[in-house]
C-alpha cells in the first residue's frame, strides 16, 4: 500500500475563489492510502514545495498528490518538488482543480464537490503507480524552417549563425515572402527592399543554410530531436545549379500573357520567369500550366537562347529525405478572398484593389514602375478612400470574414494614406475606420503625422456600398460623429483585407501533430510564458503563422523562435519520457495493429518461444517496444486487440480506477 | 442444394491425403444429428470415408481453427472454405494469426447454409433426420409419420439470403467457378434498427440481449475474436467476473465484443450463427461496418490481405470526430 500526501493548492482566489479547499483537503484525507493532507495559498511557491518535501521525509510518503492548476503548468515543477526529496518524480500525479473546475464553475458547493472527486481519482491513480526512470535519445543537431519569408529567413540565419546546419523549405520559386512585395514599412518608412534583400543574399551565401525554394514538406516523422522530413522539391525544369539568372531565356518567351502572381495579377509574366529582381536563388522557373513545350511539346524557345545550358524539360519532382532536431513553422499569411465581399465592388471594378495591390501600385518594382495610376485606365486618381477592417472584427460576417483583429492595417492604412499625400498632394484621401489601433513604438505618433501633417480625412465609420459608375466610384458611407450619411466619388478604392494564415499550415499542422486555433493559427505552448513554442516538442513557431503580426514583432519571434532552436540542438542528449509503451508478451496476439498506428516506428516483431501448460514449447510472434524511439503517445495501447499493450504511468488499470473512483 | 458434392469433396480431400500435399483435412464431421455437423480433424482416406460430411448445414467457417490447428499440427493443412470464410481467412492472415505455407486452401461454392431454427420452426423438434434431393429438404421427426418437406430456399440463413459475396478471396484451388461479389440489402436491418428511437432501440436490444446465457459461443467461434487471452478470461483485466449492477449490465460483453472486433470482422455472420438463443447478433457487428463505410468510405475486411482498416489508419480526408457526433445527436 502506498502512503499518499495530498496538497490542496488555492492558487490565490483562482482555486479558493470557487472551491473549499479546506474542505476539498479534509474530505481526501480518508481516501484509500492517504496518510497526510494539507492545503496552502500558493504550493508552487517556494514556501509550498518546501511543505511538500518536508511531509515526504517526515510522513515517508510513497506518493503525493497535488491538487493545484493542469498538469501542463505545473507537473514538472512538482516532479522537481518530489525528486529533491528522494521520491521518484513520477509518483507525483495532479489532480486539475482549476483549469477544469474552479475556472469552469460559478458555485462554491459544486466546485468544492467537483474537486473531491478529481482528488479521489487522482488518489486512485497513484495508488497504482510505479516509479519511472527516463532514457535518452540523441539530437539531429540541424534544424528545419518551413517557410521562406522574413520569419523564416531571420530565424534560420540567428541558427545558422550559432553554428547549426539550417534548411529552408519555401514553396515559392524565391524566398522572400510577401515582405517582398511591400513598398515601404511603417513608422520609419524605409524601403522593405532595402532592408530584406540583404538578409536574403545573407541566407543565399551562407555556409549553414541550404535553401529548398518551390519545394514543400510532404511527411514528417519521428520527434524532437529526430524529426524524419520528406521534401518535395518541384520540377521547375531549370537546373538550378546551372542557371545564372541572366533572364534570356524569361525575355525570349513567347507565352507572355500569364498573370504574374508576384504583382498580385496586375501584370503578366512569360510561362518562364524570375518572380522579381532581387530573388533568391534567382533561378527562373517553367510554369508547366502555361509552358507550350510542356504542355504540347511546341516551342523550346527558353533551350535555345540559354548559353548556360540550364534547361531541362524532362525534370522530375525530387523527393528528398532529410533528418532534423528542431522543426520552426514560418508559414505566414494571405488576404482574404475579396469574393465574398460584394458591397464593396472588388469584382466589378478594377479600381477597388486591396491594401497589398496598393503596395505594389506604389512599388517603384510595381507594375506602375511606382507611379500611383488606376489600374483600369492609368489616369492618376484624385479621390482615394481606404477602407479598414474588411473582413476583420467582422463577428456578424464569420462566414466571409475573421472575428480578429488583423492587426497591421491600421498601421499599414496611415502609411498608405500618408505617403500618397506626400507625393500627390493634389491628392483628398479619406479612412473609414471603426477604431484605429496604433499601440507600439513610434506608431500613435506616425498616425497622428497622418492626420495632423498631411491632412488625411479620417472618419469614423464603415463604407455601406461602393458602386462603380463611369469612371468613378460612388461611395456610400456613414460619419458616425457628424452623425451623417457620405456619398464621396472616389477614383480608387482600397480595401484593408484582414489577413488569414497561409493554406498550406493546416495540413502542415497535421504532419506535425502541432494545434491550431479555430482559425488556422499555430497554437503556442503557452500563451505569455512560451509564445514561440507548440505545444509538440521539438516545434516551434515564427511569424504570422501564430498569430497577426507586423514586421518588427515577426523578427523578435524569429530570433526567439531561433534561441529556443539553438537550446535545443546544443544539447548532445534528450532526456526521454519514460512513459513509454511495454508489451505483455504472453497476451499478444503479434496483430501488428499496434506496429501499424505507431506514428514513430518504435515497435518491431520477434519470433519467441513459449512453454505451454502441456510442456509443449510454441513459437509466437510478439510485439517489442523500442523505450528509446516511444513517445508515450498511446495509439498502440488503444488499438491493441487483446489489450496487452499497456502505457506506463498510463496503464489501462490506473485509467479504469480514475474512472472508477469518479463514478463511485 | 449445393452445386459440389461430398463425394467430389471427399475424392479431392483423399487425393491431396495420398499424393502427400497435405497430411491432415480440415472438414465437417458427422455430429449426433445431421445438422450438427461438428469441424473435425482427418488425417486419413479412411477416416474421411467415415467421416466425412457436406450437407446444407456446414455453415463453420474454419478459419479459426487455423490459428490453432496450424500451431499444433505438423505439416500442411488442407481446409475447405466457402467464399464468405475467405475473408477471415485473409483478415487472420493480415493479423499474422497463423501461418500461410502450413495451409493448402481449397475454395468451394457455396449456394447458402440452412438455418436449423428455421427448419424446426416448420417441422417442430424431434428431428431425426433431414435428408436433401433436390432444392428440398426432407425432415423425418420422432413425432410424425411423414418426411417433411421444406424448400431450402424457405430455410436460407439470414446470412446467405444476404451473402456478401460468391467470390473467394483467398485460395490455393478453386472448386468450380469463380464468382462475384454479390449486391446484398445486409444493411437494411440495421437502417431499420437506426430508425428507431434511442427508447425503442434499447427496448429492442435489451429483449433480445436478455435471452443470453453467456455461453461464449459467439466469441469461440468468431474468427475476429482469437486473443491469446480474452480480456474476459483474464483475472488480471479487471474485468473478468466483474458481478453486473444490474440485470442488463451483463449483457454489455456482445457491445465490448462488438468494438473489439470493429474494424475486423469479415462480417461472417459465425456469431449468429452458433447462437442458442438465436440473437441476432451480427447486427451490432453491421452497424459497425456500415458506420465506417458511410464515414470512411467502403471497407472490406479481409477483401485483401495487409489492408489497412479506417480505423487504425489515418488520412487528411478523414471526417472530423465532431461529425460523428452530429450525426448521433441527429439520430437521438
Amino acid at each position: 500500500m502506498q502512503r499518499v500526501g495530498v496538497f490542496v493548492c488555492w492558487c490565490g482566489t483562482n482555486i479558493a475563489g470557487t472551491v473549499d479547499v479546506v474542505a476539498v483537503a479534509e474530505a481526501l484525507k480518508s481516501e484509500p492510502g492517504v496518510v497526510f493532507s494539507a492545503n496552502y495559498q500558493y504550493m508552487c511557491s517556494q514556501a509550498g514545495q518546501d511543505m511538500i518535501k518536508e511531509a515526504i521525509k517526515e510522513h515517508k510518503l510513497t506518493g503525493i498528490v497535488v491538487c493545484s492548476c493542469s498538469p501542463r503548468m505545473h507537473e514538472a515543477t512538482f516532479r522537481k518538488t518530489a525528486a529533491a526529496a528522494g521520491l521518484n518524480p513520477y509518483m507525483v500525479e495532479i489532480a486539475n482543480i482549476r483549469e477544469q473546475c474552479s475556472w469552469v464553475h460559478k458555485d462554491m458547493l459544486t466546485g468544492t464537490e467537483k474537486a473531491i472527486i478529481l482528488g479521489k481519482a487522482a488518489i486512485a491513480k497513484v495508488n497504482l503507480n510505479a516509479p519511472l526512470t527516463p532514457g535518452e535519445s540523441p539530437v539531429t543537431k540541424r534544424a528545419l524552417v518551413i517557410g521562406g519569408g522574413i520569419a523564416g529567413i531571420q530565424t534560420a540565419l540567428d541558427i545558422a549563425d550559432a553554428g547549426f546546419p539550417v534548411d529552408i523549405v519555401e514553396k515559392k520559386p524565391t524566398i522572400g515572402g510577401k515582405m517582398a512585395q511591400l513598398d515601404k514599412t511603417f513608422p520609419t518608412l524605409d524601403c522593405a527592399a532595402c532592408i530584406l534583400t540583404p538578409k536574403m543574399v545573407d541566407v543565399a551565401q551562407h555556409d549553414k543554410i541550404r535553401i529548398f525554394s518551390y519545394s514543400e514538406v510532404t511527411e514528417v516523422n519521428g520527434f524532437v530531436g529526430n524529426f524524419d522530413v520528406t521534401i518535395k522539391k518541384n520540377a521547375r525544369y531549370v537546373k538550378e545549379d546551372v542557371c545564372t539568372g541572366c533572364g534570356a531565356c524569361v525575355e525570349k518567351c513567347p507565352m507572355k500573357r500569364i498573370p504574374n502572381e508576384f504583382n498580385l495579377g496586375m501584370d503578366n509574366r512569360p510561362a518562364i520567369y524570375i518572380p522579381f529582381a532581387q530573388a533568391v536563388p534567382k533561378v527562373a522557373t517553367i510554369d508547366p500550366n502555361a509552358c507550350n513545350m510542356l504542355k504540347n511539346g511546341k516551342c523550346g524557345v527558353c533551350s535555345k537562347v540559354c548559353a548556360a545550358g540550364a534547361i531541362d524539360y524532362t525534370q522530375k519532382d525530387e523527393y528528398i529525405n532529410e533528418k532534423y532536431g528542431a522543426i520552426v513553422v514560418a508559414t505566414g499569411f494571405n488576404p482574404i478572398s475579396m469574393d465574398k465581399f460584394d458591397e464593396y465592388a472588388y469584382n466589378q471594378s478594377k479600381d477597388v484593389i486591396t491594401s497589398l495591390e496598393f503596395e505594389r501600385l506604389t512599388n517603384a518594382a510595381g507594375p506602375s514602375a511606382g507611379k500611383l495610376l488606376r489600374p483600369s485606365d492609368g489616369k492618376h486618381p484624385h479621390t482615394i478612400v481606404f477602407v479598414q477592417c474588411v473582413g476583420s472584427r467582422c463577428e456578424s460576417c464569420a462566414e466571409k470574414g475573421k472575428e480578429y483583429c488583423s492587426k497591421i492595417c491600421c498601421m499599414y492604412t496611415a502609411k498608405h494614406a500618408m505617403l500618397t499625400r506626400d507625393k500627390y498632394p493634389d491628392t483628398e484621401v479619406y479612412v473609414f475606420y471603426i477604431d484605429v489601433r496604433t499601440p507600439g513604438k513610434n506608431f500613435d505618433e506616425f498616425y497622428r503625422r497622418a492626420v495632423e501633417e498631411y491632412g488625411v480625412k479620417y472618419v469614423k465609420g464603415m463604407v455601406g456600398k461602393v458602386v462603380p459608375e463611369g469612371d468613378k466610384l460612388k461611395v456610400q458611407a456613414s460619419d458616425l460623429i457628424a452623425n451623417k450619411q457620405l456619398h464621396i466619388d472616389a477614383d480608387l478604392v482600397v480595401l484593408a483585407a484582414a489577413i488569414e494564415p497561409d493554406k498550406s499550415a493546416r495540413p502542415l499542422a497535421t504532419m506535425l501533430t502541432a494545434s491550431m486555433d479555430t482559425n488556422d493559427f499555430f497554437t503556442e505552448a503557452h500563451p505569455k510564458l512560451r509564445p514561440v513554442e507548440s505545444p509538440t516538442a521539438g516545434v516551434f513557431l515564427s511569424g504570422a503563422c501564430q498569430g497577426p503580426k507586423d514586421i518588427p514583432e515577426t523578427v523578435s519571434q524569429a530570433g526567439a523562435a531561433a534561441s529556443k532552436v539553438i537550446g535545443l540542438l546544443a544539447k548532445d542528449k534528450l532526456t526521454g519520457n519514460p512513459c513509454v509503451a511495454n508489451s505483455n508478451e504472453l497476451m499478444c496476439n503479434g496483430c501488428s495493429s499496434c506496429a501499424n498506428v505507431c506514428p514513430y516506428g518504435a515497435i518491431t516483431y520477434e519470433d519467441k518461444e513459449f512453454r505451454m501448460p502441456d510442456r509443449t514449447t510454441k513459437v509466437r510472434r510478439v510485439a517489442v517496444v523500442n523505450p528509446a524511439v516511444c513517445q508515450g503517445c498511446g495509439a498502440c495501447t488503444v488499438t491493441c486487440p487483446s489489450g496487452a499493450m499497456d502505457l506506463k504511468g498510463f496503464a489501462n488499470l490506473q485509467i479504469m480506477a480514475e474512472v472508477d473512483a469518479i463514478c463511485k | 442444394m449445393q452445386k459440389i458434392t461430398r463425394e467430389q469433396l471427399l475424392a479431392k480431400a483423399s487425393e491431396l491425403l495420398s499424393n502427400g500435399t497435405v497430411s491432415c483435412v480440415l472438414g465437417w464431421g458427422l455430429g449426433e444429428f445431421d445438422y450438427d455437423v461438428t469441424p473435425t480433424i482427418f488425417k486419413s482416406v479412411e477416416e474421411l470415408e467415415n467421416g466425412f460430411v457436406f450437407n446444407d448445414f456446414c455453415g463453420a467457417n474454419f478459419s479459426k481453427y487455423l490459428v490453432n490447428k496450424t500451431a499444433k499440427l505438423e505439416g500442411k493443412i488442407l481446409v475447405f472454405l466457402k467464399p464468405c470464410d475467405t475473408y477471415s481467412f485473409n483478415q487472420l492472415l493480415t493479423e499474422h494469426r497463423f501461418d500461410r505455407e502450413k495451409v493448402y486452401a481449397v475454395g468451394i461454392p457455396c449456394e447458402g447454409m440452412a438455418d436449423i431454427a428455421k427448419v424446426k420452426a416448420i417441422s417442430g423438434d424431434g428431428i431425426a433426420a433431414i435428408g436433401s434431393n433436390g432444392d428440398k429438404l426432407t425432415v423425418t421427426t420422432l413425432y410424425d409419420d411423414e418426411a417433411i418437406v421444406i424448400d431450402t430456399n424457405e430455410v436460407l440463413a439470414e446470412r446467405c439470403i444476404n451473402c456478401k459475396s460468391k467470390k473467394h478471396v483467398a485460395y490455393d484451388e478453386l472448386m468450380g467457378e469463380e464468382g462475384d461479389v454479390t449486391q446484398s440489402n445486409r444493411f437494411d436491418e440495421v437502417a431499420r434498427l437506426e430508425a428507431m428511437t434511442p427508447d425503442e432501440r434499447f427496448a429492442f436490444w435489451q429483449n433480445e440481449l436478455s435471452r443470453c446465457i453467456r455461453c461464449n459461443a459467439c466469441r469461440d467461434a468468431c474468427p475476429a475474436c482469437t486473443c491469446e487471452k480474452c480480456v474476459f478470461d483474464n483475472p488480471s483485466s479487471g474485468v473478468e467476473n466483474k458481478s453486473p449492477a444490474n440485470s442488463f449490465e451483463e449483457k454489455l460483453f456482445h457491445i465490448i465484443r462488438a468494438y473489439h472486433v470493429a474494424g475486423r470482422c469479415t462480417d461472417c455472420g459465425e456469431c449468429s450463427r452458433v447462437c442458442p438463443q438465436n440473437i441476432p447478433l451480427h447486427l451490432l457487428n453491421r452497424k459497425f461496418i456500415k458506420d465506417m463505410n458511410e464515414f470512411y468510405g467502403e471497407y472490406q475486411a479481409g477483401a485483401e490481405v495487409g489492408s489497412r482498416a479506417p480505423l487504425v489508419s489515418y488520412t487528411t480526408e478523414d471526417l472530423e470526430p465532431g461529425e460523428v457526433f452530429n450525426r448521433g445527436e441527429n439520430n437521438a
